[in-house]
């Protein structure tokens, strides 16, 4: 009985901080476990489990944020080695669906959060800025499912997109100036059009009842 | 009339020197006229350029239809009996449906396609049987006079009443420019409105066909919800069948180019007829065909081949509307009306009435399982969208008189519903649109773009892979594995997988090309390309000749806003705005130069020798190649005319920038592939010269991405190669 309750306590405090529900946050641990091996905490080891993860082209990547201390909002940089399932809400919390009855400010919040999170994924060394070479790299792991594309291409177009979004962002330049990189605020102005909040979510963590497919 | 005689009478014994024959080219004639008539307004129309914005073009065309029809009754002339039944159904519709599911944007369509499911069919139904049930109603009572008409027509009657033609605000609304999603839950309604009308519309002539109403029992109810289903579900394979069919077919007619989009137009009719001949339903054979073949077809046909089967298309359709609503307006005036005030009256009080309930019951619920639920603004819209068209007129022209006896009473009906909608609705709805404020969508066609909502499919598919869970994402996921593996291994001519990132950015790169030559080449700069040099040294920014460059395509104004899904426009196709006389002129010059020096080809059949096909996805501008030669011809047209086309628009550029550099070496890229272009110029590239007199006021340096178009092969001269095009 003292267990069920410290369980249920700890539920509590995890849906506050993480926002989550109650049945959610059942249904991740659940997942939780799952990948873990029983384990209290996952190593980048256990997303080996996941089989359709490897074919997706960003999985370094994708596998990388769950450890990123940034995300985690354990420090500025670093990986962390294993994460427990608080941290693995914490990931999780990023993709649930803007609520758009919240305020006007919350809403913007999310956002912020959302867009910190790619920008972070992105930002692969943690200087705050998005260089020429890491987008270069996103967009080689981008496109490396396809094998009739050369990395030239890739390349190519990771400088062209550069181009472009210092032309954004900055404007005219003069001929002295250098594009250092993308900053968070570069970030935020090119992704000011685009509409994250349809894109950036999944969809289960909004409902209460889901079927779980192993 | 002296002199003229008509060769209708008797024979004469002279030879007369002038005769004239009116009924022998009567039908074709007037038809072309009609035909005629409505392009010259759409030309006005299109003029004043505020106006598409204003109203539908549905308004112009009913306008115009209402103009013939009034000099044909003022003349008491007998118009020809060109629509009947079976020209309608068999080639007046067929176009017109076609051309909605070719240029249907498939990706969010299919993302949102279950509320446009749930909303179109049982919009369609519970429209159709509300107003029928409720004019039956009407017709009891006595005062109006309406007694005779029974139930089954009243069915019939809301069925076909509550067709909806919004693709005729999809106009106002591109102007707008409201939110995708909106945009996609009227589109997909316009597209299945059809198909579910005309089912419904046929099964209820069958069931008034049969006996009387009183011995319909329920199992022949149930027996028509099933045929509903089957006519449904049956069209639908029909046209997916079909459409695998014709782009397996055209994966073979490399050199044949000249009939592929017969193969395309003669394959989407055949699953009308197919589907018609089994009483499934033929409209969604044909839309489903459309979907299905564009895919594959887009990619194995030649350029010009899509832009002939694009324009085809849309002329096709084209025609088809004008003429139906000529019909409208020729029967508008005339003397066949019934009116009756009541039945005209209730029928529009209750069209309006039945949509919104539909409406906001439909959207209650399935806000429920959408994650980003509709606002009530948007349901308002959806509301007021209700805009009737060609289709209702149609199917109440069609009416058998045999069944109904008082055809005209809904004739007239249908046509004030269509004129009071198409009018009212139709004009005042883009400032309704405006001033509900509905969110807007802020398409921009960009690399970064592209990049992150790519990115963000990924991430979003790996999350939910994390998850465990399944959603529509990973469906659409699996299907594009199944797509890659299998579909396209077979349809598909060389087996080349596209990049939506790659063929975006080749296409950001042709009309930057475009641009070049529209603003005087050298004021633009494309993509630079860090020389290789550099790259040893590790450069994490971008160097001041970068920057230049990219002022430079600030300055050209590159990034036009240009709405990706939402370029959708029925009455006509993206106006191409750099093409100019002249250069049409040079393309044509250098097509016929160089068909002449190529060996062995009079014809343009095949392609040439060394030419490898280059495809640029729904490229509006045309044919790459031209569009090369295009910007090398207008280049140098001041200096010589005469320049056999090259084929590359590298070409121009690397020998541009190898003049360049002789000329200036200070503000030069000089580009990875500069040895490349030593050997493109040593292919007899003789005009190199005066490249650098033409250039040599600028102080701008002009660039070309690099090895995206890998510089020609050793035997091309005329072609691009192949191997990295296709990236």
């Amino acid at each position: 009985m003292g267990a069920a309750h410290s369980a249920s306590e700890e539920v509590r405090e995890l849906e506050g901080k993480t926002g989550f529900s109650s049945d959610q946050i059942e249904q991740l641990h659940r997942r939780f476990k799952q990948l873990s091996g029983d384990q209290p905490t996952i190593r980048k080891e256990n997303f080996n489990n996941v089989p359709d993860l490897e074919l997706n082209p960003i999985r370094s990547k994708i596998v990388r944020a769950f450890f990123d201390n940034r995300n985690l909002r354990k420090g500025p940089s670093g990986l962390a080695d294993e994460i427990n399932f608080e941290d693995f809400l914490t990931i999780m919390s990023y993709f649930r669906p803007i609520d758009t009855t919240m305020g006007e400010e919350q809403v913007e919040l999310s956002r912020k959060e959302k867009l910190r999170f790619l920008f972070h994924m992105y930002d692969s060394d943690s200087d705050g800025r998005i260089t020429l070479e890491e987008y270069r790299n996103v967009v080689e792991e981008l496109l490396s499912g396809n094998p009739h594309i050369e990395k030239e291409s890739a390349r190519s177009i990771a400088d062209g997109a550069m181009m472009e979004a210092a032309s954004v962002c900055v404007g005219q330049m003069e001929p002295d100036q250098v594009y250092e990189g993308i900053t968070f605020e570069d970030f935020l102005k090119i992704w000011q059009g685009i509409d994250i909040e349809t894109k950036m979510h999944v969809r289960f963590l909004n409902m209460e009842t889901m079927a779980l497919c192993h | 009339m002296i002199g003229w005689r008509s060769s209708s009478s008797e024979p004469d014994e002279r030879i007369s020197v002038f005769e004239l024959d009116y009924d022998y080219v009567q039908i074709p004639y007037e038809v072309t006229l009609w035909i005629l008539l409505a392009s010259l307004a759409k030309i006005g129309f299109h003029l004043y350029h505020r106006l598409p914005g204003l109203m539908p073009e549905s308004c112009l065309l009913i306008l115009v239809g209402a103009v013939v029809g009034g000099i044909i009754f003022g003349t008491d002339h007998k118009s020809p009996p060109v629509m009947d039944s079976s020209i309608y159904f068999l080639y007046l519709l067929p176009p017109i449906v076609l051309e909605g599911g070719y240029f249907m944007p498939t990706r969010p369509f299919f993302e949102n396609i279950g509320s446009i499911l749930w909303w179109a069919v049982l919009g369609a139904l519970i429209n159709a049987l509300g107003i029928g049930l409720s004019l039956y109603l009407i017709c009891q009572v006595q005062a109006f006079g309406l007694s005779d008409v029974n139930l089954l027509q009243n069915l019939l009657f809301g069925s076909l009443i509550s067709a909806v033609d919004p693709v005729a605000v999809l106009a106002v609304f591109e102007e707008a420019r409201v939110n995708e999603q909106l945009y996609m839950m009227i589109f997909g309604e316009a597209l299945l409105n059809d198909g579910i009308t005309v089912v419904l519309y046929n099964m209820l002539i069958a069931f008034t066909k049969m006996h009387k109403f009183e011995d319909i029992e329920p199992v022949d109810i149930l027996a028509g919800c099933a045929r509903f289903i089957i006519v449904g579900v049956g069209g639908v394979m029909f046209g997916i069948a079909f459409g695998f069919i014709s782009a397996f077919i055209t994966r073979f007619t490399q050199n044949i180019s000249a009939i592929e989009p017969l193969i395309v137009f003669m394959f989407s009719y055949l699953s009308y007829l197919a589907a018609e001949t089994l009483y499934l339903s033929g409209i969604l054979a044909i839309t489903a065909c459309a979907v299905t073949m564009k895919k594959y077809v887009e990619e194995n046909v030649s350029q010009t081949s899509y832009t002939t089967i694009k324009y085809f298309m849309k002329m096709l359709s084209s025609v088809s509307e004008t003429l139906i609503f000529i019909f409208m307006g020729v029967s508008t005036v005339g003397k066949n009306h019934e009116w009756n005030w009541a039945f005209i009256c209730f029928t529009l009080a209750f069209c309006q009435i039945w949509r919104a309930i539909s409406v906001f019951a439909l959207f209650y619920v399935s806000n429920q399982f959408r994650t980003f639920p509709f606002s009530i603004k948007d349901q308002c819209i959806i509301f007021y969208s209700g805009v009737r068209g060609a289709g209702s007129f149609s199917l109440a022209f069609l009416l058998p008189l045999s069944l109904f006896p008082r055809k005209k009473m809904f004739v007239t009906a249908t046509l004030v519903v269509i004129y009071f909608t198409v009018f009212i609705q139709g004009i005042t709805i883009g400032p309704l649109v405006r001033y509900l404020d509905v969110k807007k969508t802020n398409k921009k066609e960009s690399i970064n773009e592209e990049l992150h909502i790519r990115l963000m499919d990924h991430l979003k598919a790996g999350i939910e892979d994390v998850c465990g869970h399944w959603s529509h994402y990973q469906v659409r996921d699996k299907f594009k594995k199944f797509d890659h593996r299998y579909l396209r291994k077979i349809l598909i001519r060389e087996n080349l997988p596209k990049s939506s990132i790659v063929s975006l950015y080749k296409k950001l790169e042709m009309k930057q090309a475009i641009e070049m030559v529209e603003t005087g080449i050298l004021s633009s700069t494309a993509f630079s390309i860090p020389h290789q040099a550099q790259r040893i040294q590790e450069i994490k920014r971008l160097c001041p000749e970068d920057v230049e460059s990219i002022r430079d395509i600030l300055t050209c104004n590159m990034y036009q806003v240009r709405q990706r899904t939402l370029s959708y426009n029925k009455y006509n196709l993206k106006p191409q705005k750099s093409e100019k006389q002249a250069k049409e002129i040079l393309i044509r010059r250098q097509n016929t130069l160089r068909e002449s020096m190529r060996k062995g080809h009079s014809l343009p059949w095949g392609k040439p020798a060394g030419t490898k096909n280059i495809r640029y996805l729904s490229f509006p501008y045309g044919n790459p190649q031209s569009a090369g030669r295009d910007t090398r011809a207008a280049g140098f047209s001041d200096d010589d005319g005469s320049n056999p086309g090259s084929s590359s628009v590298m070409f121009s550029a690397r020998s541009r920038i190898r003049s360049l550099q002789k000329q200036q070496a200070q503000e030069i890229i000089p580009m990875k592939s500069l040895h490349r272009g030593g050997k493109a110029l040593s292919f007899g590239y003789q005009r190199s010269t005066s490249q650098e007199e033409y250039m040599g006021g600028s102080r701008r340096v002009a660039l070309r991405p690099k090895p995206l178009f890998h510089a020609v092969d050793e035997e091309g001269f005329f072609g691009v190669s192949q191997e990295s095009v296709f990236l």
